[in-house]
């Protein structure tokens, strides 16, 4: 399958890619706005669905076609196949009702008799999918070609010029093309016209179709001639079924078999589907040639419904199909965007998306029930609108077929076949008009699509452009945060982590500090527990702030410390309300009163405030810091400045893979920015330096010292420190002798023949030494191998793949043996944070050696075969960053809340010797930690909730402090208020983290299903008792919460859940520690990365995020995709030429070296301001990421692939059009 | 004939041996009933000017169990070529390099006046002396200085090939490394931690790969010098060592008040032990261990670091109040024995006001025949010249130190060797003639004597098994031979060979000839050392009861109260001390320590010995006391008030300070040449210092004489103990009495 696909993909994107991407893209570029809110209304992304399939198709269908074979098999499985499976055997039905038939050929195409057809078919998809995708356009354009040869030919022409134009010159074409849209409308209707014609051609489409696979030469010589003209041979395979189906799919198959089957179906079927509708098509005139077995049925169940649909479709059915998509009138932009914007247009329009999915059920019905279909399609797309549930619109009077998809179908088909056509030609031309309008080409499509339409709603495919699109969620989001965000409104949901906004302290945190999953808080635990909504917030206590907002204040109480409430211990802030003139406060958390002490004391104003309320941050601000008395300190001591202890590997692989010189290269400047508080001054931080293989070196640099001094402690059996003086020194003050040691260093183990390592002395012995200073401090560790040398915490190779998938896989996850988690206690203990830099050749299990730094709050660095110069200048900026950033250490965070929830559940980098208290023996300030809450009780919706993060901890320059971060929420007591403030991205961040501890416990497999059935419980949930009655069969979405299956299909088909065959346990192992403390912005981009197309670059603005699946690149483009780790630069296999001078100062794609890490410094402006972009990108991020050029068709397209999360994955990830087709079912199962 | 005294003194000083009878009772009966068993000390390695080494292997008997050298003794039949063993009497041929033997040309080995022969031996390839370092840093600034300047005054008296290492140690334990440049590398060790010798050289990276399984012999020094970057030759590592030692810090580790400074000297010397263990197994080698301060923690612990908890004293030993006491000893024990095993000494140079823990460590120079010195500070001459005496250097340039030395003892049948009383261990060589009577060191034929100088000394105890039934022959002889072999300080290996003879007498008919071969002083040492050798294994009151039950001579009477015997007045260290010296010096040396030699220096005459008795302490008189640790000059009352008022400055009394000036040039003289050096003590009457003289003089006069008092004749000691009067007058009535 892989194989087809991917060939396929590459030919057939080629050519349409660029005509789609730069109409398609080109409107998203430039005219966003406009074309969105169209789009959006246009919740007729149903219609568009289709059309865009049409288009889309060329880009989308290859892909999708592909996939949707192997998704149908997959899918099927999973859920369409127990929907499929009734469709399947539909075939059989096919037989006996052709209507029927038709869908049932679709589905039994996809799995059973058709495979011949299916097959035939998806190839050409697959190889010409998107000419294929034109072609099946213009495939049944042939048949009008040969009808309405000239009309269909022209336009298809227009099309394909169009899109070369638009491709030369792209903005101007694109926009060009959707202004067009409009007004070429006309076009549309036009080829509306034509399109009944179409099926009325069909018949003789199929011919040509026919004759294209097999025999009918002279059809398809025709056709192709036609289609010929751009694609040729592809066009010919698509001719036969694809494009039909592609387009059909889209438009009617979504709708009608979308229900029973779903996504897959939809998408497979497609592929197949096309074949069939086409086969009935030609059946009737060439049924006998190609094919006459499948054809016949086919042929004649089509034929009659697409001509009833036509008829009745042709005159009103187009309007009448419109109005319901249309209804959404703005839904025409909305189908615009199917066709080439869709996916925006999608995003953007919840409806619009939502519909895809939920269309494609409600489509079907529509289609099948073309009667029904407009109505309600109208109601929908009103719905839609409103509830973002476009499916339900069209699927509402789908619905009830659509929740037995199956069987709904079938009935459908009969009673709703004349419908179906009707809707659907309708919709399609409802649609293409709107397409037409835009890409000129549409209106061909369109009008194939419309003949195609009949069959596609058998095909029930879901359109990826009318599912909820991540960029146009995003994008409406920046869109609508234009004013700085103030957090003084109890329960408002702050933008998105990918809008820049300003923030504006007026009592709680700002959400870079803390983000909840939800704002509104229900009232109870039934409420909370029938919602399934995880209540929880990542707290970032250290983050840092941009140069505009202020770091939080330093707060003095004096001697007596913070006042705090006598009670819950509460830490003075804005919920304090104060009472008897000043004399006292009461607790907003536990509503204790307590005397303010004398030298508090303040007199309040005539509204019961404080007079000086606005002069102390403790009083009016969410975040600020009190100085902490000795009270607070370890030993009831002021704590000493914390230390920096760096332990470098010297065996064999450290030093020959030259991490050993680099690192001591490196820290001679390094060396200079440790962290500070004042830029002034010299940092208080100490250093200490330690080599080691399987002995330990420790060094002396004291500052009297002529040349450094080497002690080798070679009891690793019982580590001490040797020295005590001398260790940990002031860099300044003993700068020559540490400079001396960096340079002998490398030199002193340039021959070293010592293969083995030890581990666990390596961080007691960092451990004892900042025990012997008494101080907190970081332990910098870089490492190699998996220590095997006879020591305490000696490991073994343990990696067995056959275990991955088993019952025993989660003691993968955790540690070999239990001595590093005894470890990591006493580092907690003494504050000693444990950063690893780790650059393994081979297994090193990450999961053991990561215990400690997990537990620690630092980090893990992995540089798998780390090579000096590829991969140098990541662990440097890496290295330097993770220096020089400000960090707490030994601090110990306490989350209290207002009476009626508590903190349960802590997620993060840390460590816990009792329920409440998070040990954190370092903290910086990339560290974020997922908070849970429970209900103990009933809240108020008065009071809201309010919850207060305490963080004590020494500052970077030993200065005792805690931290205060104030968060109030609101509490509901309507379900409907909580799914309208919550946050996606927090939810994804906490089930992600969720699911990765689970995994040390559970199967993988139960994780994954926990997750995805608590999904389908929260959204299930919202169907039953927020959303707005309707079929059962619609996917209804809340609005918050319309990307959570896409992004939880992220989840699911992570790296740590669902293993590609090439990913290494210490991957896994690794993914699943670095993302425990990660915060939202963070999981984010890793689990939905960020993809830009290149083609046009403005300074000041980045070019729109374009959805992460390969039909959305454009062969002819180049896109930077950027996950937080990963970065690369995808480029066209036909690239503008002068788009490579730009960017790689090549006119040639062969001659662009994948292997370089940087771009070339070119002087013209694109190369500028592409690099500007790479290194924001970078500077966002919390670890450097280095950059992959990636040429299309290339071996390492295999690993950029696997970031296109929205397809279906090479480890066997649904896509996600399949995963929601999966989630709808799941829902649909809990409400019945 | 010359007299015995003449004899004596001939046999010493060509021999060096004295025996304590020079006439052996012919029968086991008769020998028995002399009390005095026949013994003798023997200096292996007496300094011979007149004796050239000769460049040839010796002849050995063929008896499997015999091996006697060819000795002056053997009877020869230069024309058979055939020689007999005179003590198994088994008759060898000569070796064909001996074919040119006659009555006229004779090897030197067979002519009289080579009783004593040495022989220069190749046996592999020569190792170079080695010379390891371990250092306490936890030392007062001042005294460290003085410590580091002396080692690195030492490093320009050894020899330019011998191999030097350096260990310190304070809470932890550094084997520096020499061999590199640049950084300078040394590998730690905790303090507190016992590790094996395997242990040791493995995180030391010594572990060679396939050791050669023979034991006894060197490693290669290509290898040795590759896998042991500890010990270097001192030509190469000069400079660096010097800078080294100059940057010794002192133990950074913070002592908190109260406590002591944590000093992990236990480790430290089982980590030298393993590492010359690993390298230089079976190769002379000096481990010197200089100590300011008793080990506080880790393994061989002798007192915890709580300044409040005193170090053990007798009495808390006697109380069986010293917890660490058994466990060091034995610790310390284990440790010497391996290093002796291997052929390594270990010195101990231990300066502190305060005890040490000599007692729990003097195995650990006993057993390998490595020097103790005690002092007060390093800071000091005492300790200053003594290290550097460790050094010096005999007529022919050569160090006065060998090593590995192996001392066996061969008999005639009528005789069997019961042991051996020395800085020596038993290599457990049982063979026909040992007894089974033990007397020190016994149960062996054999014995290691690690390290060895000029005047190191062994009493050698015999026993005659000659049953009375079945005399010896008139005129019969029996004979002993001592065959020493040991690593010359120039890195030859020798043999040198001593064989001895005298004759029998029938105790019944010859008894005065016996009594008249009685050389007391000899005896008197002997007896002695299997007092101190009894008493360092049994309990004191026991010791001196079995010595008054044996016979009884003059200083016996001071050597009831010398240090060796009584505890009182001393430390455990102390007594460690002075009983480690006493069982390792010559004779005319044990004899000053037994009875230290008293001069006085007067106007009346020449300076003269006079009797350690207080009646000899007069006003007008200096006193010169040589108590071998102690050199006492005391000035008597009058002396002191001139020398006060100055008179010696005057030209006019030039007598005056010519008097003054004759016992500080005797003094000086005996503090050139005894190590090691005595502590040097110039005092006068009423001096604080005078207690030195007063605890030695014969309490004749005490505040119990009553007639004493007032009287210009001596000082009157307070003393309780008995006076030599009252034991004369004691020993007298026991003397008579048949119950004795």
């Amino acid at each position: 399958m892989n194989v087809n696909q991917h060939t396929p993909m590459a030919s057939p994107y080629g050519q349409p890619q660029p005509g789609y991407s730069q109409p398609g893209y080109a409107p998203l570029d430039g005219g966003y706005p406009a074309p969105y809110a169209p789009y959006n209304g246009p919740a007729s992304a149903y219609q568009p669905g289709a059309p865009p399939q049409g288009y889309s198709p060329f880009t989308s269908f290859p892909s999708k076609a592909v996939t949707a074979n192997p998704v149908s098999d997959l899918s099927s499985p999973l859920d369409l196949g127990p929907a499929r499976g009734p469709p399947a055997s539909g075939p059989p039905p096919v037989s006996a009702p052709q209507p029927y038939n038709q869908y049932s050929h679709s589905q039994g195409d996809m799995q059973n008799g058709p495979p011949t057809m299916t097959q035939a078919p998806p190839r050409p998809a697959a190889s010409q999918p998107y000419n294929p995708g034109a072609m099946n356009l213009s495939g049944p354009h042939p048949s009008y070609p040969q009808h309405y040869g000239p009309p269909s030919t022209i336009q298809q022409v227009t099309n394909q010029m169009t899109g070369m134009q638009i491709a030369s010159g792209p903005p101007t074409p694109a926009g060009p093309g959707y202004a067009p849209p409009h007004s070429s409308q006309p076009p549309v209707s036009t080829a509306y016209s034509a399109a009944p014609p179409p099926s009325y051609t069909q018949a003789i489409p199929p011919v040509s179709s026919a004759p294209t696979q097999p025999p009918p030469p002279s059809g398809p010589a025709t056709s192709q001639q036609y289609y010929g003209g751009p694609p040729p041979s592809s066009q010919q395979p698509f001719n036969s079924s694809l494009p039909p189906t592609s387009q059909q799919q889209f438009t009617s198959s979504a709708p009608p078999p979308p229900s029973s089957q779903q996504t897959f179906p939809p998408t497979s079927y497609s592929g197949p589907v096309p074949p069939p509708s086409q086969a009935p098509a030609p059946p009737v005139s060439q049924s006998q040639q190609s094919f006459p077995p499948t054809q016949p049925p086919f042929s004649s169940a089509p034929p009659p419904v697409s001509q009833p649909a036509f008829l009745s479709g042709p005159p009103p059915p187009v309007q009448g199909s419109f109005p319901p998509r249309a209804p959404p009138p703005s839904s025409q932009p909305g189908s615009f965007p199917p066709p080439g914007p869709p996916p925006t247009s999608t995003s953007s329009q919840y409806p619009g998306p939502m519909p895809p999915q939920q269309q494609p059920p409600l489509s079907q019905p529509s289609p099948y029930h073309s009667g029904p279909p407009p109505p309600r399609a109208q109601m929908p797309p009103t719905s839609m609108p409103q509830s973002n549930h476009l499916p339900p619109g069209p699927q509402g009077p789908p619905g009830p077929p659509g929740p037995l998809q199956q069987p709904p179908p079938q009935p459908g088909m009969q009673g709703g076949y004349p419908p179906q056509q009707n809707g659907a030609f309708g919709q399609v031309r409802g649609p293409q008009p709107g397409y037409a309008g835009p890409y000129p080409g549409q209106p061909n499509y369109g009008a194939p699509a419309p003949a195609p339409a009949p069959a596609p709603p058998a095909q029930k495919r879901l359109d990826p452009d009318a599912i909820p699109s991540p960029i146009q969620v995003i994008e409406d989001d920046k869109a609508k945060s234009t004013e700085p965000f103030t957090t003084g409104v109890r329960g408002q949901a702050p933008p998105l982590v990918t809008t820049n906004f300003q923030v504006k302290d007026q009592g709680n945190a700002s959400p870079r500090f803390i983000r909840c999953t939800a704002y509104n808080m229900p009232c109870t635990a039934d409420m909370a527990k029938q919602s399934q909504v995880p209540l929880a917030a990542v707290i970032k206590p250290l983050a840092t702030l941009p140069p505009d907002e202020t770091p939080p204040y330093v707060v003095d109480h004096g001697e007596g410390g913070p006042i705090r409430c006598n009670r819950c211990k509460a830490y003075m802030c804005p919920y304090m309300q104060f009472i008897e003139g000043g004399r006292r406060f009461q607790c907003g958390f536990c509503s204790c009163v307590t005397e303010v002490p004398p030298h508090y004391f303040q007199h309040l104003d005539h509204t019961g405030k404080r007079v000086d309320c606005y002069d102390r941050p403790e009083l009016s601000l969410g975040s600020y810091e009190f100085l902490a008395t000795v009270d607070y300190c370890k030993n009831n001591k002021l704590p000493q400045p914390p230390a920096f202890v760096f332990l470098i590997d010297v065996s064999y692989n450290a030093v020959k893979s030259g991490m050993v010189s680099i690192v001591c290269q490196e820290l001679k400047t390094l060396l200079d920015y440790l962290p500070r508080e004042n830029p002034e001054m010299d940092s208080v931080v100490r250093v200490g330096f330690v080599t080691y293989n399987k002995v330990l070196h420790f060094y002396n640099v004291k500052s009297s010292l002529a040349q450094p001094q080497m002690l080798v402690v070679s009891d690793v059996s019982d580590m001490f420190v040797p020295l005590l003086d001398g260790f940990l020194v002031n860099v300044n003050e003993s700068r020559l002798v540490i400079e001396s040691l960096l340079d002998q260093i490398p030199e002193m183990f340039a021959d070293t023949r010592e293969t083995e390592t030890v581990f666990g002395p390596v961080i007691q012995a960092g451990l004892e030494a900042l025990k012997a200073a008494d101080c907190a401090g970081k332990l910098f560790v870089f490492h190699t191998s998996l220590p095997i040398a006879e020591a305490p915490g000696k490991l073994k190779n343990r990696e067995d793949k056959k275990l991955i998938g088993t019952d025993k896989e989660k003691s993968l996850f955790q540690p070999q043996v239990g001595f590093y988690n005894n470890l990591a206690k006493e580092c907690v203990a003494q504050g000693c944070c444990v950063d690893l830099f780790l650059f393994p050749n081979q297994y090193v299990d990450v999961a053991t050696l990561g215990v400690v730094p997990v537990s620690t709050g630092g980090s893990v660095y992995k540089y798998t075969y780390f090579q000096a110069q590829s991969d140098q200048e990541r662990f440097l900026n890496d290295l330097r960053r993770d220096i020089q950033k400000p960090v707490g250490f030994d601090a110990v965070m306490r989350v209290r809340t207002s009476t009626g929830i508590r903190a349960t559940d802590f997620y993060g980098s840390f460590f816990m010797s009792n329920t409440t208290d998070v040990e954190l023996a370092g903290l910086d300030c990339d560290k974020a930690i997922t908070v849970e809450f429970k209900h103990d009780d009933k809240l108020s919706e008065e009071t809201g909730a309010l919850m207060q993060c305490a963080m004590l901890y020494t500052s970077c320059s030993g200065q005792r402090r805690l931290r205060i971060h104030n968060m109030a929420v609101n509490c509901c007591s309507q379900l409907a208020d909580l799914y309208r403030n919550c946050e996606t991205d927090t939810i994804i961040n906490f089930f992600s983290k969720y699911a990765f501890r689970g995994i040390l416990n559970n199967p993988t497999k139960a994780v994954r299903d926990t997750l995805v059935n608590q999904c389908a419980q929260i959204l299930a949930c919202y169907r039953k008792n927020c959303a707005s009655p309707s079929s059962a069969g619609q996917l209804i979405l809340p609005e918050c919460m319309k990307l959570l299956p896409v992004y939880l299909n992220c989840v699911l088909k992570s790296d740590v859940l669902l293993p590609g065959a090439d990913v290494s346990l210490d991957d896994r192992a690794y993914l699943r520690q670095l993302i425990s403390c990660m915060d939202v912005a963070e999981t984010h981009v890793f689990f939905y990365p960020r993809l830009l197309p290149l083609m046009k670059l403005e300074s000041g603005s980045l070019p729109v995020a374009v959805r992460d699946s390969e039909e959305r690149l454009s062969k002819g483009g180049v896109y930077l995709l950027e996950t937080g780790l990963h970065l690369f630069l995808w480029v066209g296999a036909s690239a503008q030429q002068e788009l490579l001078l730009n960017i790689f100062g090549t006119q040639s794609f062969s001659q662009i070296d994948p292997s370089m890490t940087s771009l070339p410094v070119l002087d013209n402006p694109f190369s500028q301001r592409l690099r500007e972009i790479i290194d924001s990108f970078r500077a966002q991020r919390s670890r450097y990421m280095k950059l992959m050029v990636v040429k299309q068709e290339d071996r390492a397209e295999l690993i950029f692939r696997h970031f296109l999360v929205e397809d279906k994955s090479a480890s066997g990830g649904a896509s996600y059009v399949d995963f929601l087709c999966h989630m709808h079912k799941e829902i649909r199962q809990l409400l019945s | 004939m010359a007299t015995y005294q003449e004899f004596i003194q001939q046999n010493e000083d060509r021999d060096g041996v004295r025996f304590s009878w020079n006439l052996w009772p012919s029968s086991r009966l008769e020998a028995t009933r002399l009390v005095a068993p026949v013994s003798c000390l023997f200096t292996p390695l007496k300094e011979r000017p007149d004796l050239p080494p000769v460049q040839y292997e010796p002849v050995l008997c063929s008896r499997a169990n015999c091996k006697a050298v060819l000795n002056p003794l053997c009877q020869v039949d230069f024309r058979a070529k055939i020689w007999a063993c005179n003590f198994c009497f088994q008759r060898n041929p000569f070796p064909p390099s001996y074919a040119g033997i006659s009555e006229v040309n004779q090897p030197a080995e067979l002519m009289p006046q080579f009783s004593t022969i040495e022989y220069i031996v190749q046996r592999g390839p020569p190792t170079p002396l080695i010379f390891l370092y371990v250092v306490d840093t936890c030392l007062e600034e001042e005294d460290l200085q003085a410590l580091k300047e002396s080692l690195q005054m030492s490093l320009s008296l050894l020899p330019p090939n011998a191999l030097v290492g350096l260990i310190t140690f304070g809470r932890m334990v550094q084997v520096h490394e020499l061999s590199c440049e640049g950084i300078a590398k040394s590998y730690v060790f905790r303090g507190t931690k016992d590790l094996s010798s395997k242990q040791i050289q493995e995180m030391l990276g010594l572990t060679k790969p396939a050791a050669p399984g023979q034991q006894g012999r060197p490693v290669a020094p290509q290898d040795a010098a590759a896998s042991c970057r500890f010990l270097q030759p001192v030509h190469r590592v000069d400079m660096n060592l010097t800078d080294l030692l100059g940057e010794l810090q002192r133990d950074p580790w913070p002592v908190p008040q109260g406590k002591r400074p944590l000093r992990s000297t236990g480790v430290a010397l089982s980590v030298a032990v393993g590492l010359l263990e690993g390298t230089f197994p079976n190769t002379g080698a000096r481990v010197m261990l200089f100590i300011g301060g008793p080990p506080t923690q880790g393994p061989g612990m002798v007192v915890g670091d709580e300044l409040k908890t005193p170090i053990r004293s007798w009495h808390d030993i006697q109380k069986d109040n010293a917890r660490h006491l058994k466990k060091a000893t034995k610790y310390y024990e284990a440790l010497a024995n391996r290093s002796a095993v291997n052929g390594h000494s270990i010195d101990i140079y231990a300066c502190a006001l305060d005890q040490t823990g000599l007692l729990e460590m003097k195995c650990l120079s006993n057993l390998t025949g490595g020097h103790i010195v005690m002092g007060d500070s390093f800071n000091t001459s005492l300790f200053k010249q003594t290290f550097q005496r460790v050094f010096s250097k005999d007529y022919n340039g050569d160090f006065r130190m060998a090593f590995g030395g192996v001392l066996e003892v061969k008999t005639s049948r009528e005789l069997k060797v019961c042991g051996a009383i020395g800085p020596c261990v038993s290599l457990h060589s049982k063979g026909s003639s040992v007894s089974e009577n033990e007397m020190g060191i016994g149960g062996t034929s054999q014995w290691k004597v690690c390290s060895l100088n000029p005047s190191t000394t062994l009493g050698i105890y015999f026993e005659v098994v000659n049953q009375h039934n079945a005399p010896v022959p008139q005129g019969g002889r029996g004979a002993i031979q001592f065959v020493t072999q040991y690593q010359h300080s120039n890195t030859q290996r020798r043999i040198r060979v001593t064989t001895i003879a005298r004759n029998w007498a029938d105790a019944q008919s010859q008894i005065q000839h016996i009594e008249s071969s009685f050389d007391q002083e000899a005896a008197a040492v002997l007896m002695a050392r299997l007092g101190v050798f009894r008493a360092e294994s049994e309990e004191g009151p026991d010791v001196l009861r079995w010595l008054d039950r044996q016979l009884i001579r003059l200083f016996m009477f001071h050597l009831r109260r010398s240090p060796f015997l009584q505890v009182f007045n001393n430390s455990p260290d102390e007594s460690s001390y002075y009983r480690h010296h006493f069982v390792r010096q010559d004779l005319t040396q044990s004899l000053i320590m037994i009875q230290p030699i008293l001069y006085s220096y007067s106007f009346y005459g020449p300076p003269e010995p006079v009797l350690l008795d207080s009646s000899s302490i007069l006003p007008d008189r200096i006193l010169l006391m040589d108590t071998f640790f102690q050199l006492v000059i005391y000035h008597g009352e009058t002396i002191a008030q001139w020398r006060k008022a100055g008179y010696q400055e005057m030209a006019e009394y030039e007598n005056f300070k010519q008097l003054l000036q004759a016992p500080l040039d005797d003094a000086q003289e005996i503090l050139q040449t005894r190590f090691p050096m005595p502590r040097y003590i110039d005092t006068e009457h009423g001096g604080s210092q005078a207690r030195f003289l007063l605890s030695k003089v014969n309490p004749s006069q005490t505040h119990n004489n009553l007639y004493a008092w007032g009287q210009e004749t001596g000082a009157p000691i307070l003393t309780d103990d008995v006076s030599l009067q009252v034991f004369m007058d004691h020993l007298k009535k026991l003397a008579v009495s048949s119950s004795a």
